[in-house]
């Protein structure tokens, strides 16, 4: 009898604990107040739903090594996380994912988000902001005979040749054709004057147009392929002239009757950097359009003044992820306070531009690899589906045991139940997910708590056909049903383990769902129905016979 | 009481000839087609896009290929979903797998601006999308390949632990039969291979060496009970003792795939086909081919299992 008692007792806690562990719980949370997100605490029901059930955006980021190797990626993914996380919080997305896979991945997962292009982007600009002077030596004039000399021998010269006729015989300079006053600067007409003559000699020459400011040129579109290619080469990159770097503007304009890109020639050592930035808010300016406005912390506001005290007179390129956004004249000391036009942008960019900025920069660049969307009504769908077949395949297996087995199904049918409660219980303890391969692996895995009722049941029928008495039956049902019972499970256990070890995402909810149904099956099947049993026979003096 | 199958006295293993023929007649051309051109498999494993969208009207299909290719990405597939509003496109040629080295999204969004042009933003809706570079696609076929791998060993040696090796291999050899003849399945009817269906593989792998553990279990048992009996006759009374569970077994988890089958939605389908056309195989294998392979092993390396018994001619397989 005590037993019993004790068996009725570990029950008792099992169910308590499972229903525990389902109790809504108290979490804290990035939630959505009247459109402000912030971190709360909220009272949830534990088992989240996954985007496959509740539409969202799922993408895979990797350290992109295409434009050159990362030392350590792992390291670097470790920064990225911090960052991407921060960015994330405040893209205004409720209960959204960021979490490190392996060693060099990392996965975002967005609930309830529309628009993907818009999260990419916002994830994977660099936001590396940097501050740096425009060039007054003309270093880049002084190089270009060289430069193109290069290039020729690269055989870059691409239109050299056939167009040497439609190309102008001399760069007329952006002062003609913007018909600049002559306060321009006087060193920017005598390059003028001292390209003209070769300016059929090469790329460079020919292509470069003097800009309003030092350190600018102008190259039309139709040269711009080729300037940006030779640019790229390392043989033209190891001639720039030292402690120069040359730079492409964000935004191409309008000038005569062709596009124009600038082009900048800047020192390499930036004034300063975005480390320094403590706020960047978007705005809007009547006369600049959009703009971001900053703000830099006390140190970097000091090393800003110093700087731009230092520079009166000259252009400082606000340069964003290796593009200039605009280059202003300093024409006084400035301290914490600054701002990047953005022109034509709509407010929305310049919104996303202020969030980079104050998430910081990301310290390598990153490229999506995996990338998954499914809208909300797929998985309104997905989840009515998921839950009528549950609902019909539980149906079944009660008709099936109550049928076949009677009193004895009726048992493992409450069995069931608890396998249900137990299974669910332990895929909250484990903050798994729910997610459609989750729900299929659950399906499975009450075939595999059947199957195991049936082992017994089947048992204890034989046990009574060789003429033992009830009592004994059950007792040798169970004792001889079960090491079919172990063996079958744990290999099932086994193949879920490597499926959850070599599985992704979808696989290893699968597999996850598959081996807490398997536990609870074990559980349930071995020892709740067989109290359940004892519980019945120490109700009867001496049963003579046993539904079954 | 109601009892199936009870006291059955069917000669399983004298079957064993027509069960194996039809075994390799099913696998065998499917194999060599699998060879010859591989499976059909999801943009997960080849890399690609995959974008399903709703229209609000019906759609000229000629018209979303004309407006795709326009935006250079020519090689896409396009095939109606349900409805001619639901279109699902794919793109997974080696171009447009190469354009998403260096980022997933890029054809992704290739299309979706086409189709902004050409139809507007609004009257679209994006119900799915999967873009996959391919690197990942390479890594999620070699993981797949893996897993297999792994678990066959992890289980192998978990049953020589068990069990002893003979009935270790056997079980392992008639569930590779298996898992073949399932793979063959998904060959004949142009199964898409996705990640949703190899895992349904995998399942079928546990799901059908659990059907052997549960007679060889059997077969151990009556090892020790009857010390006397011929091997062939010993394996032909455990198939038949535990032919109740089998059958029983077989019937319900059918029934709760049926289900899923029929409710559970389009996404689940190829899964549910995939665990019905295991469990079915699965179980005849239980009892045609696994108990028969054992047979065969034990004649061919005869030790533990016969020592005591008759010599070797009972147990060589009754054929017809």
């Amino acid at each position: 009898m005590s037993n019993l008692k004790y068996r009725l007792l570990i029950i008792g806690v099992l169910i308590a604990a499972s229903v525990a562990a389902l109790w809504p719980r108290t979490t804290i949370e990035r939630v959505e107040h009247d459109g402000v997100f912030s971190y709360d605490t909220v009272k949830r029901f534990p088992l989240k739903r996954g985007l496959d059930l509740r539409g969202g955006m799922h993408m895979a980021l990797e350290v992109d090594q295409s434009q050159g190797t990362v030392a350590d990626p792992a390291d670097a993914i470790a920064r990225a996380e911090r960052v991407v996380r921060s960015r994330i919080d405040e893209f205004g997305v409720a209960e959204p994912l960021v979490q490190r896979v392996g060693e060099t991945r990392l996965i975002v997962e967005l609930p309830g988000i529309d628009d993907p292009e818009r999260a990419i982007e916002v994830v994977q600009q660099s936001a590396f902001l940097q501050f740096q002077i425009t060039d007054r030596t003309q270093a880049l004039e002084r190089v270009a005979p060289r430069l193109d000399a290069i290039a020729r021998e690269l055989n870059l010269t691409a239109g050299s040749t056939a167009g040497g006729d439609t190309a102008p015989s001399s760069p007329i300079g952006i002062e003609g054709l913007l018909q600049a006053d002559s306060s321009a600067d006087s060193t920017a007409a005598d390059t003028d004057s001292t390209a003209a003559p070769q300016a059929s000699s090469g790329p460079f020459q020919r292509s470069l147009q003097t800009g309003q400011i030092p350190g600018q040129f102008f190259v039309s579109a139709n040269d711009e392929p080729l300037i940006r290619t030779l640019l790229a080469r390392e043989e033209i990159r190891n001639a720039l002239p030292p402690g120069k770097q040359v730079k492409w503007g964000a935004d191409s304009m309008l000038l005569g009757a062709d596009f124009y890109r600038p082009l900048y020639v800047l020192d390499s050592r930036p004034i300063i950097t975005g480390e320094y930035l403590v706020d960047a808010r978007p705005n809007q300016d009547g006369l600049q359009g959009t703009v971001v406005e900053f703000q830099l912390n006390n140190e970097g506001g000091r090393r800003f003044r110093t700087e731009t005290g230092r520079h009166v007179g000259d252009y400082m390129a606000i340069v964003l992820d290796d593009r200039v956004m605009s280059a202003p004249v300093i024409q006084s000391a400035i301290g914490t306070r600054g701002q990047i036009t953005l022109g034509g942008s709509t407010l929305q960019e310049a919104q996303d531009l202020a969030l980079v900025l104050r998430a910081g920069s990301l310290p390598v660049p990153l490229s999506v690899v995996d990338l998954r969307e499914i809208g909300p009504s797929l998985g309104q769908d997905a989840v009515q589906q998921g839950i009528s077949a549950g609902i019909l395949g539980v149906i079944l297996v009660v008709i099936i045991m109550i049928g076949y087995y009677r009193f004895s199904g009726f048992l493992a049918v409450i069995g069931l139940g608890m396998f249900t409660l137990f299974t669910l219980a332990m895929l909250a303890g484990l903050d798994a997910v729910l997610t459609l391969p989750g729900i299929a692996g659950f399906v499975l895995s009450i075939g595999m708590a059947v199957d195991a009722n049936f082992l017994i049941f089947e048992r204890i029928r034989e046990e009574l056909e060789a003429g033992r008495t009830v009592r004994a039956a059950v007792d040798s049902g169970f004792h001889n049903a079960l090491s079919a019972i172990i063996d079958s499970n744990v290999t099932t256990a086994l193949t879920a383990a490597v499926l959850y070890q070599f599985g992704t995402g979808p696989v290893r909810g699968f597999a996850v769902t598959l081996m807490a149904g398997l536990a609870a099956s074990m559980v349930t099947a071995i020892f709740v129905v067989r109290t359940l049993y004892l519980v019945w026979l120490s109700r009867q003096e001496n049963p003579q016979t046993l539904s079954i | 009481m109601i009892r199936i199958f009870h006291n059955t006295k069917f000669d399983f293993l004298g079957k064993w000839r027509p069960a194996y023929t039809a075994m390799i007649v099913f696998i065998v051309p499917a194999l060599v087609w699998i060879l010859v051109s591989g499976f059909n498999y999801s943009v997960e494993f080849t890399g690609g896009s995959l974008m399903q969208v709703e229209f609000q009207e019906d759609q000229d299909v000629a018209r979303v290929r004309e407006a795709l290719a326009s935006a250079g990405v020519d090689g896409a597939e396009l095939q109606s979903f349900g409805s001619d509003r639901e279109l699902v496109i794919r793109a997974s040629g080696a171009e447009d797998v190469a354009r998403q080295a260096e980022g997933a999204e890029a054809v992704v969004a290739t299309i979706r601006q086409a189709l902004d042009q050409e139809f507007g933003e609004d009257s679209y809706e994006v119900i799915r999308t999967e873009a996959v570079g391919p690197r990942v696609g390479g890594e999620l076929r070699r993981n797949a390949i893996i897993a297999l791998l792994i678990s066959f060993c992890v289980t192998l040696v978990y049953l020589a632990w068990r069990f002893e090796w003979r009935f270790g291999v056997a079980a392992l050899v008639s569930t590779i039969a298996d898992v073949l003849a399932t793979a063959a399945l998904i060959r004949y009817i142009n199964l898409e291979v996705s990640l949703f269906v190899v895992g349904g593989i995998l399942t079928v792998l546990g799901y059908s060496l659990n059907d052997k553990i549960v007679v060889f279990d059997r077969v151990r048992e009556n090892l020790k009970k009857f010390q006397k009996e011929a091997l062939p006759r010993l394996l032909n009374r455990s198939v038949n003792e535990t032919l109740p569970r089998t059958v029983m077994t077989g019937t319900t988890t059918l029934a709760t795939l049926s289900a899923l089958l029929v409710f559970g939605g389009e996404v689940i389908r190829p899964f549910s086909i995939v665990l019905i056309f295991g469990i079915l195989v699965g179980t005849f294998s239980s009892m045609f081919v696994a108990p028969a392979a054992l047979l065969m092993i034990e004649k061919r390396w005869p030790h533990t299992i016969g020592a005591r018994r008759d010599t070797a001619d009972t147990v060589v397989p009754a054929s017809s």
